[in-house]
C-alpha cells in the first residue's frame, strides 16, 4: 500500500493541466456518486445517520460475492448471465437444507437440519459446478459466455422451478429456517450505539464479505491461477503459447465465481429468509454494475478487487440514496441503466488510442 | 570447423484438405550458427515452423534434437525442450506488466501457491542486464513502444535457456539502431552455442548475420547453403523459381500539372509537423523514412482518418477540407491502408462485397435498392482489370494471397472514381513475382492520370517507381528528391535528420 501510495503522490507532483482533466474524466462516475450522496445527505440528514450508513455496509457485503465472482468472467472479456438464477437456486437449496425441524410444511421432512459447514459446501459445490459448466463451453467450444450463461441461466431457472416443487414445499416460499443458520448469518458480530439510546447490530456476514474479499485479493494477485486469468483476459494467444491451460483457467474462473454465488446464495437464504423461485433475481445486472462501475474493464485483463469493492458500495449508495431522496421507484431502473451506459462510455475512453 | 547438428528436420510432410503445405522438407540447423529460412509468402517457412512446435501436427518425417527424436505436442512442450520462438505478430498481455509477460505459463513460486514477486522481479533483472535491455520490468506492457516489447519478447526466448531459438521476421519494427542490438544478441547466443533460425524478408540482414541459408519455395525445399556462397540475385532466383531480371516494370508515366497542393499539414494528437508539399497528375510521388517517421501519419491526416491539427489542402486551387474519410472519398481521395488484414479486407465477406464497398450508392436502384447486376459488372471488370485471381466474385476474400487481395482493394477505390490515391505500403507481404504485378498497376493509373502517393519503407521499391521521394524525419518533412538522381544514402541521411 505505501508503495502505491507513493507512486500516487510522484504522480500527482507531474500531473499538467490535461492530466488533472483525464483523472477527473476517468473518475467522474465516483465523482458524481460522491456528490449526489453529499447532496442527499444535506437535503435528509438521515441519510448519514449511522442505521443508514450500517445498512449501506450490510447491503454492500450482501451483494459483494457475486461481484467479485462476476469480475472474473468480465477480466476474461466475457460476462455471466446466470449469477442470478444460480444465487437462487443455492438459496433455495440452503433454505430448504436449514429448516427447523418443527417447521409445518418442512421441505425434506426427513434429513432434520444438516451441520452448517455442509450446507456451505452444497451451496457452493452446486454453484461452482454451474460455473464449470459454463466454463467448460466457453473454454472448450469457444462460445460466447453471453451465450452460454444465457442458456445457462434459462435452464437454472428450470431446475429452479422444480426443485421449489419437491417434497412438502408445494412451489411455497421456503422459510422457517433454523436458528443456528439464522445465527450464523445474521446475528450481530457487535453493536453500535445509535443517538436514541437503541443500538444497531452488524450483522455477521459483513465479517464473512470482508474475509471474501481479503480472500480473491490473494487469488487475483498472488497465486498462479490468478496472473494466467489476467493474461488470458488480456490476449488469450499469448497465454496459450506461454504454456497456459487456457481450457483449465477459464473453467476454474467460472467455476470460482460459480462458488461465489453459491456463497452469496447461502447467505441471502437467510439474509431475505423468505426463499421463492424469485430469489436471486438480476442479481447479475446489479453485480456486473458494480464490476463496470469499479473499473473491470470489458476490454479484458482489467480490474482490482478494491474497485470492485468501490462499485458495489457506490452502486448501493446511490439506491438508498434515492429511496432517502424520495425518487420513485420506478425510476430506480433508468438510472441504474444510465450509470451503466455512462460507466461503460467513460472505461473505453481510456482504452481508445486518439487520432 | 563444422559445428554439429543439432536440430534435424528430415521429410517433413504436411497436407490440408486440397493442398500439400509440405513435402518433404529438411532443415539442418547446426550449434553456433544463424540458419537463415528464406521463401515467399506461402512458401511454407510458418508451417514448418509450426509443424516443428507442435501446432500443427505433421503427416511425416521426423525431428531429432540434440540426437534424440522429438515430437512436441504444444508450444509449452518445446519451451520446455529449449525450442523458442520470437513471434512477428506479438503475442503478448499488454495489460500486463514486463515480467509478468515474461514468465507467463512459468511464475516462480514460493510455498506451493505464491507468485514470488521478488524472484520475478531479480530474475528479469539478470536477463535485462545480461542483454543490454533497458526496461523497467514492472512497466506496463501496452505502454511501451512496439520495438521495446519486441525486446521483451526476445528476452523470454531467452530466458528458457533455449538451445533453438526461432526469429520469425524480427525486424520489422526495429530501428537500425535497434537492428544492431538485435544482431548483438543473436551473436551473443550464436557464440553459447545456439541453433538461430532466422526468418526473414530482408535479404541484407540475411547475408549479414547468417551462417546456412535454406530456401524454400511452394512447400518444398530448394537448397541449403552456406550464406558466403549466395548472392542476392541468386537468393531471388531460388526463392521464385525463375530469374527476375527486372525488379520493377519501365516508368512511362509523365507527370502534368500540379492538382493536390499541401501546406503546413499537422497533426492534433500524432507528431506530424507542417508538411507541405505538392502532387502532379500523373505522378507517383514516394514517401520514405523509417518507422515512426510520420510517413503514414501524411497520408492518414490527409485522409481525414486522424484529427488535422492545422493545414491547407488544395485540389485543382480549391481548398477542401477531408476532415472524415467519407468527406475524402467525395472530394475524389482513397487510401490503400497499411495493414491490409486490419484495416483493408473484410476477411469474411466475399470478393464481390469487398470490391463494391466503397461506391455502394452508384448501385442503387430508385435509391432503395442495390442492383446485384451492377454489382457484379463492376466486379468482374475489376477482376479483369486488376488481373485478379479467383476462383468467383463469392470466394472469401482471406482465402486469397495477399496479392490478389491488394488488387480487390486498389480494384475497389478505383470504382470510386479517385483523383488522388494513397497507397500505404502498397506491396506490404506481397511475393516477389506479386509486387511486380503491383508496381505496373501503379504506373498504369498514373499513366490514366491519377496522381499517386505511395508510402513504403522498402527503398528499392521507391527509387525504381516514384517520380520524386519526400523523405520523413521526425514526424517533419526532411527534404526531397528526384528518384532518378538519389541514392538510397541520400534518403537516409534526410531520414536521420531530425531523429
Amino acid at each position: 500500500m505505501s508503495q502505491e501510495s507513493k507512486a500516487l503522490a510522484e504522480k500527482a507532483q507531474k500531473l499538467s493541466g490535461k492530466q488533472v482533466g483525464d483523472l477527473l474524466m476517468n473518475n467522474m462516475l465516483v465523482i458524481i456518486m460522491i456528490v449526489a450522496a453529499i447532496a442527499i445527505a444535506i437535503y435528509r440528514p438521515a441519510f448519514v445517520s449511522a442505521s443508514s450508513i450500517i445498512n449501506i455496509i450490510s447491503l454492500t457485503a450482501a451483494y459483494l460475492p457475486a461481484a467479485l465472482g462476476i469480475a472474473g468472467c468480465i477480466v476474461l472479456t466475457g460476462t455471466d448471465l446466470s449469477a442470478g438464477r444460480a444465487v437462487g437456486l443455492t438459496a433455495c437449496v440452503s433454505a430448504s437444507l436449514l429448516q427447523t425441524v418443527t417447521a409445518s410444511n418442512k421441505m425434506w421432512p426427513g434429513i432434520g437440519t444438516l451441520p452448517i459447514p455442509v450446507v456451505i459446501i452444497i451451496a457452493m459445490g452446486i454453484g461452482a459446478l454451474v460455473g464449470a459448466f459454463n466454463g467448460f463451453f466457453v473454454g472448450k467450444f469457444k462460445l460466447h459466455p453471453f451465450i452460454v450463461t444465457l442458456g445457462t441461466q434459462l435452464i437454472l431457472y428450470t431446475l429452479l422451478l422444480l426443485y421449489v416443487q419437491q417434497g412438502n414445499n408445494g412451489g411455497g416460499t421456503i422459510g422457517s429456517l433454523d436458528e443456528s443458520y439464522t445465527n450464523f448469518v445474521r446475528a450481530p458480530l457487535f453493536s453500535i450505539p445509535a443517538g436514541n439510546g437503541g443500538s444497531i447490530p452488524i450483522p455477521c456476514y459483513v465479517l464473512y464479505s470482508i474475509l471474501l474479499a481479503v480472500i480473491m485479493w490473494f487469488i487475483w494477485n498472488k497465486t498462479t491461477f490468478g496472473k494466467n486469468m489476467f493474461a488470458l483476459g488480456s490476449n488469450e494467444e499469448a497465454a496459450r503459447v506461454s504454456g497456459v491451460n487456457v481450457l483449465v483457467t477459464t473453467i476454474m474462473v467460472f467455476a470460482l465465481a460459480g462458488a461465489m454465488y453459491g456463497w452469496t446464495g447461502f447467505i441471502e437464504g437467510a439474509r431475505v429468509a423468505a426463499n421463492n423461485a424469485n430469489t436471486g433475481l438480476n442479481y447479475e445486472l446489479d453485480a456486473i454494475a458494480a464490476c463496470v462501475i469499479g473499473g473491470v474493464s470489458f476490454v479484458g485483463g482489467i480490474g482490482k478487487i478494491s474497485g470492485i469493492i468501490i462499485g458495489v458500495i457506490m452502486l448501493r449508495l446511490i439506491f438508498v440514496g434515492l429511496t432517502f431522496a424520495g425518487i420513485d421507484q420506478n425510476y430506480q431502473y433508468l438510472i441504474k441503466g444510465a450509470i451503466i451506459l455512462f460507466a461503460c462510455a467513460l472505461d473505453m475512453r481510456k482504452y481508445l488510442a486518439k487520432k | 570447423m563444422e559445428q554439429p547438428a543439432l536440430l534435424e528436420m528430415r521429410g517433413i510432410t504436411k497436407e490440408f484438405p486440397g493442398v500439400k503445405a509440405l513435402d518433404g522438407v529438411n532443415l539442418t540447423v547446426r550449434a553456433g550458427t544463424v540458419h537463415a529460412l528464406m521463401g515467399e509468402n506461402g512458401a511454407g517457412k510458418s508451417t514448418l515452423m509450426k509443424c516443428l512446435f507442435g501446432i500443427y501436427s505433421r503427416d511425416g518425417g521426423t525431428i531429432t534434437l540434440d540426437g534424440k527424436e522429438v515430437n512436441f505436442k504444444s508450444a509449452k512442450e518445446a519451451l520446455e525442450n529449449g525450442v523458442a520462438m520470437v513471434h512477428q505478430e506479438l503475442n503478448q498481455a499488454l495489460t500486463r506488466s514486463v515480467q509478468d509477460n515474461l514468465w507467463l505459463g512459468r511464475y516462480p513460486k514460493v510455498g506451493g501457491l505464491m507468485v514470488s514477486e521478488r524472484i520475478m522481479a531479480q530474475r528479469t533483472k539478470e536477463i535485462f542486464e545480461q542483454l543490454e535491455v533497458n526496461v523497467n520490468p514492472k512497466t506496463i506492457m501496452s505502454t511501451m513502444p512496439v520495438s521495446q516489447r519486441q525486446m521483451v519478447e526476445i528476452a523470454k526466448a531467452v530466458s528458457y535457456d533455449a538451445k533453438i531459438v526461432v526469429f520469425d521476421e524480427p525486424t520489422s519494427s526495429l530501428t537500425e539502431s535497434e537492428v544492431e542490438h538485435l544482431f548483438r544478441i543473436i551473436n551473443m547466443l550464436r557464440d553459447k552455442g545456439c541453433g538461430i533460425i532466422y526468418i526473414s524478408h530482408k535479404m541484407e540482414e540475411i547475408l549479414r548475420i547468417s551462417d546456412d541459408v535454406t530456401i524454400m519455395r511452394d512447400g518444398t525445399w530448394v537448397a541449403t547453403r552456406p550464406a558466403k556462397e549466395l548472392t542476392m540475385d541468386e537468393i531471388i532466383k531460388l526463392m521464385v523459381g525463375r530469374e527476375l531480371t527486372n525488379r520493377f516494370p519501365a516508368k512511362t508515366n509523365e507527370p502534368g500539372e500540379v492538382i493536390l497542393d499541401v501546406e503546413n499539414l499537422s497533426g492534433k494528437y500524432t507528431r506530424l509537423k507542417e508538411a507541405s508539399f505538392h502532387l502532379r497528375k500523373g505522378e507517383i510521388l514516394g514517401i520514405a523514412g523509417l518507422d515512426g517517421s510520420g510517413r503514414t501519419e501524411v497520408l492518414e491526416n490527409l485522409f481525414g482518418v486522424m484529427t488535422k491539427e492545422s493545414g491547407t489542402i488544395k485540389l485543382h486551387g480549391k481548398e477542401i477540407k477531408n476532415r472524415t474519410p467519407r468527406e475524402s472519398i467525395k472530394n475524389g481521395f482513397a487510401l490503400l491502408t497499411e495493414e491490409r488484414r486490419a484495416t483493408g479486407i473484410f476477411g469474411i465477406r466475399d470478393i464481390k462485397e469487398n470490391t463494391v464497398i466503397s461506391n455502394l450508392k452508384s448501385y442503387l436502384l430508385g435509391g432503395i435498392c442495390l442492383s446485384d447486376k451492377k454489382m457484379k459488372e463492376d466486379t468482374d471488370w475489376a477482376i479483369q482489370a486488376m488481373h485478379i485471381k479467383t476462383p468467383s466474385q463469392s470466394t472469401q476474400i482471406r482465402s486469397l494471397s495477399g496479392g490478389n487481395q491488394q488488387k480487390v482493394i486498389i480494384g475497389r477505390w478505383l470504382l470510386t472514381k479517385p483523383e488522388v490515391l494513397l497507397l500505404d505500403e502498397p506491396t506490404r507481404g506481397i511475393d516477389v513475382g506479386a509486387k511486380y504485378e503491383i508496381y505496373q498497376l501503379i504506373i498504369d493509373l498514373a499513366n490514366q492520370g491519377k496522381g499517386i502517393i505511395m508510402v513504403s519503407s522498402e527503398m528499392p521499391e521507391l527509387l525504381g517507381v516514384c517520380d520524386r521521394i519526400l523523405v520523413m524525419s521526425g514526424g517533419r518533412l526532411a527534404g526531397e528528391v528526384d528518384a532518378r538522381n538519389t541514392s538510397q544514402e541520400e534518403i537516409l541521411t534526410l531520414a536521420a535528420k531530425y531523429v
